[in-house]
Formats: structure tokens, sequence, C-alpha cells
């Protein structure tokens, strides 16, 4: 009786997700679409790596022809945060988690279903864990084939509309933080700074665009660190 | 894009998307506690996504002029901590009617 209620209230929890989820998928669909990639390819990312950015990323370097190095660099870094929410998360989860729960479990370690995970009191057992990467899981299968699908059929203007639609969903991740945190803010200046230096200057400008990520945050998250360690480490959470 | 072509991609970029995500949840066990690796994935994301948003967000739209509409509504509303989704709709709003304007008032 108690797994079954966990396994609801991790469907209630992750609801909110997968709202979110299905509207910014259809932003990545139509974008996927609009780089040079099928619905069926579109759907295909989304359904088996479930994380915005390294998606974002990744599509240019497909389409762009880049190495498979510069790929799985590039997804490694960007989505290295991940590594540290499922530290984190591997204190939090209960002794019901075998193996395969860790196994399936990881494959939806996002931002959001971190946070969600870490804000419950107590421990998190694998039924309310099912319950709450089910639904986001849905909707960001969803959303992508969606939103590819919609991108054959809407106006032109309303899909270069859309175009900037990831886009605001990370500066409504990083502005907040780095209103709140001057260092942040020093650590996001520095690496748009680095990132329009390669954009703009000649010799810098054939840096594939995969490594050009990986260079810019690596050293502005370095830069920061030695300049203002933080003790406790503990971050807001990012899409 | 070509399976033959894409498919090498898909395989890599969702092996190493799992494998940073399952071998720390799966291996570790004890807490870190090393200042400088938690202040750098704390720094990491903010920079990452800072790295994608510039320039790229002036050229995700039918021209820079309205991307610039839709950046600087994005940066008002973000600035007063309003949800992803109510930044990410008023941004694509606000590009929708620049473009309009642009395309059939100026």
């Amino acid at each position: 009786m108690k797994e079954k209620s966990s396994f609801l209230k991790g469907i209630k929890a992750g609801l909110p997700i997968c709202f979110g989820y299905f509207s910014v998928a259809f932003a990545f669909g139509i974008f996927a679409l609009t780089s040079g990639l099928s619905a069926v390819q579109a759907w295909l990312i989304s359904a088996t790596n479930v994380t915005s950015a390294g998606q974002l990323a990744a599509v240019p370097i497909m389409v762009s022809g880049g190495t498979l190095f510069e790929m799985a660099a590039t997804q490694f870094m960007i989505n290295l945060r991940y590594a540290l929410m499922s530290v984190s998360l591997s204190q939090k989860i209960d002794s019901s988690f075998r193996l395969k729960d860790k196994l399936i479990t990881a494959f939806m370690v996002t931002d959001e279903v971190f946070a969600v995970a870490s804000s419950q009191e107590g421990e998190v057992d694998k039924k309310f864990m099912y319950g709450l990467i089910l639904t986001p899981y849905i909707g960001w299968s969803a959303g992508t084939i969606t939103g590819a699908v919609a991108g054959n059929v809407l106006p032109d203007i309303v899909i270069s509309s859309l175009g900037i639609a990831i886009f605001a969903m990370f500066i409504a991740i990083v502005v907040p933080a780095a209103r709140e945190d001057g260092k942040t803010l020093i650590c996001v200046v520095i690496a748009i700074a680095l990132s329009l230096a390669f954009h703009f200057i000649p010799l810098l400008k054939q840096v594939p665009g995969g490594f050009v990520i990986i260079i810019c945050a690596v050293t502005a998250s370095a830069v920061a660190t030695l300049l203002f360690p933080i003790s406790n480490g503990k971050g807001e959470s990012t899409s | 894009m070509k399976y033959s072509a894409f498919l090498p991609y898909l395989l890599v970029m969702a092996l190493v998307t799992y494998a940073v995500r399952m071998i720390p949840l799966v291996l570790v066990k004890k807490k870190i506690e090393n200042t400088f690796v938690l202040s750098f994935l704390h720094y990491m994301p903010y920079a990452v996504l800072s790295v994608m948003t510039v320039p790229a967000v002036f050229y995700a739209t039918g021209n820079v002029y309205s991307a610039v509409v839709g950046v600087i509504t994005a940066l008002i509303l973000a600035f007063f901590k309003r949800s992803l989704l109510l930044v990410a709709a008023s941004a694509s709003a606000a590009v929708l009617v620049s473009e309009l304007i642009i395309r059939f008032v100026i």
C-alpha cells in the first residue's frame, strides 16, 4: 500500500516537469528540423539522451560533419554536471534500489528530476523515483516529435519566433543565478567574452563549435573556481 | 540527414551522456568534499549555457533585430525570476511581434 502511494506521489511530482519538458522539447524538435534532421531523427535523439543543452549542442556537430571525438568530448563536458547530481542522488536513494533500478534511474538524471528528488524529505524509494521520471520522459519524447512535425506545417515566421525559446530558457536559468551571486555573474561574463572571441576573431573562428563550448566553459569555470572557490559547493539546478 | 552518418553520432552521444549519469550513481558511495571539484561543478552549468546562448541566440530567429527584442524580453523576465516556461513563451511572442512589424509595417 505504501509503495503504491509513493508511485502516485512521484507521478504528481513529475507532472509539472512533464509540461515544462514538452514545450522545451517542442522547440528542440523545430530546431532539429530546421537544422536538417528528420522528425524521426529528432525524436531518436530525445528518446535516447534527455538532455536539453547536450542535444542542442549535438545537432550542429551532426549537420556540420564534426568528428565523433568532438561529439563525445562535447557531450561529456556539457553533461558533466549530471555526474555531480548522480553522486548526490546516490546518497538520497534508499535500500529498495537494486542495481537494475539505479541503471534505469541514471537514464533520467536531469536537472529538474534531480531538483525534485533532492527536495524530498528523507530518502527516496524506487516507486517514487519511477513515478517521478515517467511523465517527464513522455513529455520530452512527445514534445520533440510534435515540434518536429509541427515544424513542417507551421508558417516560417512562427518557427523562427520559436527558435529563440530554448535560448530564452537558458537565459531564465542563468540570469536569476547571476543576479543572486556576483561570483556566478563574473563566471558568466568571462564565458560570454570568450565565446564572442571565438566567434569573431578570425583565427579562433576555425575551432569547431563543440570544442568552443568546452574551451570557453572550462576556462570560465576554472577561473571562477580559482578566484572564488565555494566551500559547500551547493549549486542551483539548471536545465 | 542520412542514417549512415546520423547513427554513429547518436550512439556516441547517448553512450557518453548515459555513462556520465550512470557511473557515479552506481559506483559512488561517499560524499565528494574537494572544494575545487565542487566549485568547478557549481560554475560549469552556467558557463556552458552562457557560451551556448551568446552569440547563437542572435542568429536563432529570422533576423538579428527580432532576436535582440526577444533577448531583452527574456533578460527582463528572467531578472524578475519568472518561470522558464513564461520566459520562453514571452520571448517567442516578442520575436513574433517584431518580425510581423518588420515584415508588414516597416
